[in-house]
């Protein structure tokens, strides 16, 4: 989480920048704006409702004029170019996705090279490489049209295409808003993942503050009127927020919620005793004797976790089916914060999370108890 | 008419050519009509979108020109235009032009506002945006309504017969009613019929192969 400039990204600044709907006196949308976002970070805009989130994303690439002041990306004045030539140059991601219905995922993930002119084989090159990176198989997907894709896929097809022409600058409108929490965290952890990878400079827009502490290396708080309440690192801004107006903002539960600076990763695991579909149940029963805890988490042949297998409920013998797993928890994943794996295992009969890498597969357990110690006010902070 | 079998068919095969002349000159003009039609009613939908207000007043227009009875659309075109095709065809667009006005207008509408937005927001410029995203996706809708302009069109051609024209009207009108000789207007009747059908078919066909997105659950 520490800000450092990274390679893909460029430098967005705002000077001064106000916008105006109506005439001079009723409140503006923005007011006097000024913020430098550094290259390759995300920088999170988060704020009530109504408060000029997406007004102010939406400067940047020029679908909303200021009416007063300057906005620059690496020093050059988005009125430089002409709109059309700007936003081909800026990703571009809404919580509706607005993919085109008739096109496939393939020509969807082309429309902004296709409009750069780019030659057919270097496009056809590229989305078959954006689909991967965004964990969509191109053979499966590039032909399908998105009137047969599930929302997270959807989404996936969205940051494809966004990506498309490498952009320096996304801008990302509550990307994930429609999704159920689940798929939610999902998304986020694999656009972290993602992001690692490309070092983009993200504008993020969120009402949701634990979004917003969990994506940002910075964020920026915003009033009503587009006033900047505070724009800092979500640590400086739990432990040091700025006015009454940030301190009620973020929430009563500011403890709990530095819990969403933490992820899984930073904690130590705990190695579970893994079993398998199709072992003889005389080998398993022999293994939690000696392993002592009384029960083994059940996987697949792929090492992906079907559930708990429990010594007192096991057959004599035979060999392990798939159905005798009792399903715990929903799976966590090493980008997910401490405070959601927190709220996914209070919720669940079994609190003990399995933690997955990216392809499913187990990376071992987490307990509450491992979460609860990260609570305690003489805890050292967890290591990074 | 008394002595005559109910159909002649002898008379058809004797009057094959003037038949087959007919058809083409009821197709012609529905297609005259339709062309012309489509390229007006774009235009005004065009307009409308960029001056809403001018809706109302475009279709209440249309409207108005759709409720002339032929007959007295007629004559008040001859002292103009004369007995002439033209005549026919101003009368003929007319009729199209309220189905159409909507038709186009309600399928750009239709397209959806965050597809438009994240046009927008990649970069394609006005005219782009509505030769690439706006008619593609407004198609199966605007082929709706010139399915039914054209099969309302092909039966108004008959009507065009009051002035000598006429199409299948011809073989109704002129060698049928006026000389008392029933098998000219069945076959009349029947190809019209047949005409509207065959059109209704062709573009629903046409309609389903524009859009294979709209069906498809996966490729
Ligand atoms: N196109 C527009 N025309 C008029 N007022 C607008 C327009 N877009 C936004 N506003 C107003 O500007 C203010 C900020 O809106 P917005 O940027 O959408 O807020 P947020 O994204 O934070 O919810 C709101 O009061 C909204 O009503
Ligand atoms: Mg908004």
């Amino acid at each position: 989480m520490t800000p450092q400039a990274r390679p893909g990204g460029a430098v967005v600044t705002f000077e001064h920048v106000t916008k105006r709907y109506g005439p001079p006196g009723v409140p503006p949308a923005v007011d006097d704006l000024s913020l430098a976002i550094p290259a390759g970070e995300i920088c999170v805009l988060v704020g009530p409702s109504g408060c000029g989130k997406t007004t102010t994303m939406r400067m940047i690439n020029r679908l909303a004029e200021p009416t007063a002041g300057r906005i620059t990306i690496d020093g050059q004045d988005v009125r430089d170019l002409s709109a059309v030539e700007l936003r081909r140059g800026i990703g571009y991601v809404i919580q509706q996705v607005g993919l085109f219905p008739h096109l496939t995922v393939g020509e969807n993930v082309a429309i902004v090279p296709r409009l750069l002119r780019w030659p057919e084989p270097r496009i056809r090159e590229r989305v078959e490489e954006l689909l991967e990176l965004v964990g969509l198989e191109p053979g499966a997907y590039r032909a399908r049209y998105p009137a047969s894709l599930s929302g997270g896929e959807r989404q996936r097809v969205g940051v494809a295409r966004a990506l498309a022409a490498d952009p320096p600058v996304m801008l990302m409108d509550e990307p994930f808003g429609a999704v159920d929490p689940i798929l939610r965290d999902r998304l986020q952890n694999e656009l972290l993942r993602l992001q690692a990878k490309v070092g983009k400079t993200i504008v993020f827009v969120t009402h949701d503050v634990d979004e917003a502490i969990k994506m940002a290396d910075r964020v920026a708080i915003l009033r009503r009127g587009g006033v900047l309440a505070q724009f800092d690192t979500p640590e400086a801004i739990l432990s040091a927020p700025a006015s009454e107006f940030v301190e009620h903002f973020v929430g009563a539960d500011r403890g709990l919620k530095r819990l969403s600076l933490a992820k899984v990763r930073d904690l130590q695991l705990i190695q579970p005793l893994i079993v398998r579909v199709g072992e003889p149940r005389v080998e398993v029963r022999r293994r939690m004797e000696v392993d002592g805890t009384g029960y083994a988490l059940l996987v697949d042949a792929a090492d992906r976790p079907l559930g708990w297998v429990d010594s007192a409920e096991l057959a004599a013998d035979g060999t392990l089916t798939e159905e005798e797993a009792t399903p715990g928890a929903p799976p966590l994943q090493p980008e997910t914060t401490l405070r959601d794996a927190l709220s996914t295992l209070l919720g669940s009969s079994v609190q003990l999370g399995v933690v997955t890498d990216e392809r499913d597969r187990v990376l071992g357990l987490l307990s509450v108890d491992a979460i609860s110690e990260v609570l305690r006010p003489d805890a050292t902070a967890p290591r990074s | 008419m008394n002595d005559q079998p109910f159909f002649r068919i002898d008379w058809v095969i004797d009057n094959l050519d003037e038949i087959g002349g007919r058809v083409g000159e009821h197709l012609v003009m529905t297609g005259i009509a339709i062309g012309v039609g489509l390229v007006i009613s774009f235009g005004l939908a065009l307009l409308i979108r960029r001056v809403r207000p001018l809706y109302g007043p475009t279709i209440a227009i249309t409207g108005a020109l759709y409720s002339i009875p032929s007959l007295a659309l007629f004559a008040l075109l001859i002292p103009i235009t004369g007995l002439s095709l033209l005549t026919a065809e101003i009368a003929l667009v007319s009729y199209t032009l309220l189905i159409l006005v909507r038709n186009i207008v309600a399928a750009l509408d239709g397209v959806p506002a965050e597809v438009l937005d994240a046009a927008d927001g990649m970069g394609f410029g006005s005219v782009e945006r509505l030769w690439r995203v706006e008619l593609p996706i407004a198609l199966p809708v605007i082929v709706a309504g010139v399915r039914i302009a054209t099969v309302t069109t092909i039966g108004l051609v008959t009507v065009t017969s009051l002035i000598g024209l006429g199409g299948l009207g011809y073989l109704i009108v002129n060698t049928g009613i006026n000389r008392f000789f029933a098998t000219s207007i069945y076959t009349g009747v029947a190809l019209s019929v047949a005409l509207a059908v065959l059109a209704d078919v062709g573009l629903e066909s046409l309609q389903r192969r524009l859009t294979p997105w709209a069906r498809a659950r996966s490729g």
